[in-house]
């Protein structure tokens, strides 16, 4: 059974970076998910995919089919896209989902006509998004040094990051850290989001960033504890995903997250905090 | 109450008055001027350059996918449609290659002559999931077989890209000569004179293709590449033709098909993986360094590349692939 289990890895090379892919997106993306879904911005993944439509058009404009200007130019109409909806939440009426749809909805329609200005037919996100079976080296290094580079800086502004989600007025008024953290958080996000879609595929970046996040939430009522469920169950799943991709011969991002979808369904039902079984059970009064 | 009603019939009648100018500009007649070029589309590159040669001076061709583009995932824009429009006759590859092409007939009114070049060609098809192709050497191409498919489970779909069968590519002369004549009985001549020189062309290059194919050691004709365009070309030349994914390139691989081709290659020990001009290279790229192959260079299949690269015409394409196969097989 171990055997089984074990096999596919030492057989197969790319199924060993496959691994270590996941390992590091499981390391980076869960955590950055938390604090989306604590801000209520679960959908920003989602949108983001498409926000980065433009910087990669304009990469492909002026660079052709490299992958790095691409990445480059995508990366900076992401970060142009989060900033723009970040500071327009805390500025006007609009809250974050409301000034996030706004912007990337531009930003979308403007990379679809610059794509089609340079009347190609190649379909530019299809190029730039990989898939995890396909792990070469610099996407390897891309991810794990994200991967450094954002839990460095999720530990340096923890304890503000966590009083900003909670209560950001607070925040403000007793320190001058507030914009910077947020701002360096929407370069977490963005930065991830980025560079998951170009090793992972959009599907597996953003599922990774958020299904774990949010089935995190039905074992831990602290942040630290969210965190740590999260990452654990983002690799379990990764390595579910990656055996049943290979056993059963189905696509393997899908298969990844499903595997995640899996475990927050079950979270959803069993979950030590909140689940939904547990509310049922018959409990014993409180009596004076 | 009186206004308001005076209003709605007002804007019934303007938005009855457009409908019907949209109507009417949809019908207008595109008939061929007596004199002047006969305007014809071809939905992608090498298609197109088969109805330049058989049309020569007397047709101005368009193309709606151009070089190095993918025809599967094109998705049509206004000035496409407005092309087709004013066109006399358009040439499609048909077996379901061009997926949005009903749409854009009907978006753009078109009313000239519709010639599906794969008409009267024996196809093949294979299974969507797998990436194997039975490619038995087949002796005569009119009695192309295609393998008895074990798991009958699978989704079957018809093999479009018939053009990598120069047989068959004469099957499509022939249809775009047919159509030419239909639409412009006037230059029947010449169409036939162009498209009888074609076709010997066509003919000489069939033999040379199977010339190179013969020098091969039988145990060598095996090769990987990234799109599963090469099905004909396999059956009828007799090369083994494996890929990584599906016959378009929007399907996603499984782990275990990446691990079967590895074991295949390994245990076969195929020489060579090749590339094409419409894929993304990184899955390829992947497979080719696991196992130690050669990454033999770039085959085209879907589109011809443009005029400076290797392979500006149909024939060319051919000349080009029959030389990267045979340099990495026969080494």
């Amino acid at each position: 059974m171990i055997d089984n289990l074990v096999q596919p890895f030492i057989e197969f090379a790319f199924m060993r970076r496959a691994l270590v892919g996941s390992l590091a997106i499981s390391l980076t993306a869960p955590p950055i998910g938390v604090f989306l879904v604590l801000r209520r911005m679960s959908l920003m993944g989602d949108a983001m995919g498409h926000a980065i439509l433009p910087g990669a058009a304009i990469g492909y404009l002026l660079a052709g089919l490299s992958l790095f200007a691409m990445s480059l130019g995508g990366f900076a109409a992401g970060l142009a896209v989060a900033l723009a909806a970040g500071l327009v939440a805390r500025s006007t009426v609009l809250r974050e989902d409301a000034s996030l749809a706004g912007f990337y909805l531009v930003s979308l329609a403007l990379g679809v006509m610059l794509v089609s200005m340079r009347g190609s037919s190649v379909d530019l996100l299809h190029v730039l998004f990989g898939t995890v079976l396909a792990l070469n080296d610099g996407a390897l290094i891309l991810i794990a040094s994200i991967a450094s580079v954002s839990l460095v800086t999720l530990a340096v502004i923890y304890r503000p990051l966590v009083l900003e989600c909670f209560d950001a007025q607070f925040l403000r008024s007793v320190s001058p850290l507030s914009s910077t953290t947020h701002l360096l958080f929407l370069v977490l996000v963005v930065l991830n989001l980025v560079a998951g879609f170009q090793a992972l595929g959009t599907l597996m970046a953003v599922g990774i960033l958020l299904l774990p996040a949010v089935a995190a939430r039905f074992w831990a009522e602290d942040v630290g504890g969210m965190i740590a469920v999260a990452v654990a169950s983002a690799f379990g799943s990764s390595v579910t995903g990656l055996l049943v991709s290979y056993y059963v011969n189905v696509p393997t991002g899908p298969a990844v997250i499903l595997a995640c979808g899996a475990f927050y369904l079950l979270s959803m039902l069993v979950g030590v905090r909140g689940g939904v079984l547990w509310g049922l059970m018959p409990r014993k009064h409180l009596e004076a | 109450m009186r206004n308001r009603l005076l209003t709605l019939i007002a804007f019934a009648f303007v938005m009855l008055g457009l409908a019907g100018a949209v109507y009417a500009a949809d019908k207008v007649s595109n008939d061929k001027a007596a004199s002047g070029k006969v305007k014809a589309v071809a939905s992608f590159s090498i298609l197109g350059d088969m109805v330049k040669n058989v049309g020569g001076d007397r047709v101005e061709v368009t193309m709606l996918v151009g070089p190095n583009g993918d025809a599967h995932v094109f998705s049509p824009t206004p000035a496409d449609a407005k092309m087709l429009a004013g066109a006399d006759i358009f040439f499609v590859n048909g077996l379901g290659f061009e997926g949005w092409m009903e749409r854009l007939e009907n978006a753009s009114g078109f009313t000239g002559a519709l010639v599906v070049a794969s008409g009267g060609v024996m196809p093949i098809t294979m299974h969507e999931e797998e990436g194997h192709h039975h490619g038995a050497a087949a002796e005569d191409d009119d009695h192309d077989e295609h393998a008895k498919d074990e798991d009958h489970d699978e989704d079957e779909i018809t093999d479009p890209h018939a053009w990598q069968n120069l047989f068959n590519g004469e099957i499509y002369v022939k249809n775009i000569r047919d159509g030419l004549i239909a639409v412009d009985p006037d230059g029947a001549e010449t169409y036939e004179a162009n498209a009888t020189k074609y076709l010997a062309a066509i003919e000489a290059q069939d033999k040379a293709v199977k010339a190179a194919v013969a020098k091969l050691p039988q145990a060598r004709r095996k090769i990987i590449t990234s799109h599963d365009a090469f099905g004909y070309f396999g059956n009828a030349y007799g090369l083994e033709i494996i890929a990584p994914e599906g016959v378009s390139t929007e399907s996603e691989a499984s782990a275990q098909d990446v691990a079967k081709i590895i074991r295949q290659i390994r245990e076969e020990h195929i020489p060579a993986v090749f590339l094409e001009n419409v894929t993304d290279r990184r899955l390829l790229d992947q497979i080719a360094a696991e196992t130690g192959v050669k990454v033999g260079g770039t085959l085209y299949s879907d589109a011809l590349s443009d005029k400076d690269g290797p392979a500006p015409t149909y024939l060319d394409m051919f000349k080009h692939n029959v030389g990267a196969l045979t340099a990495a097989l026969s080494s």
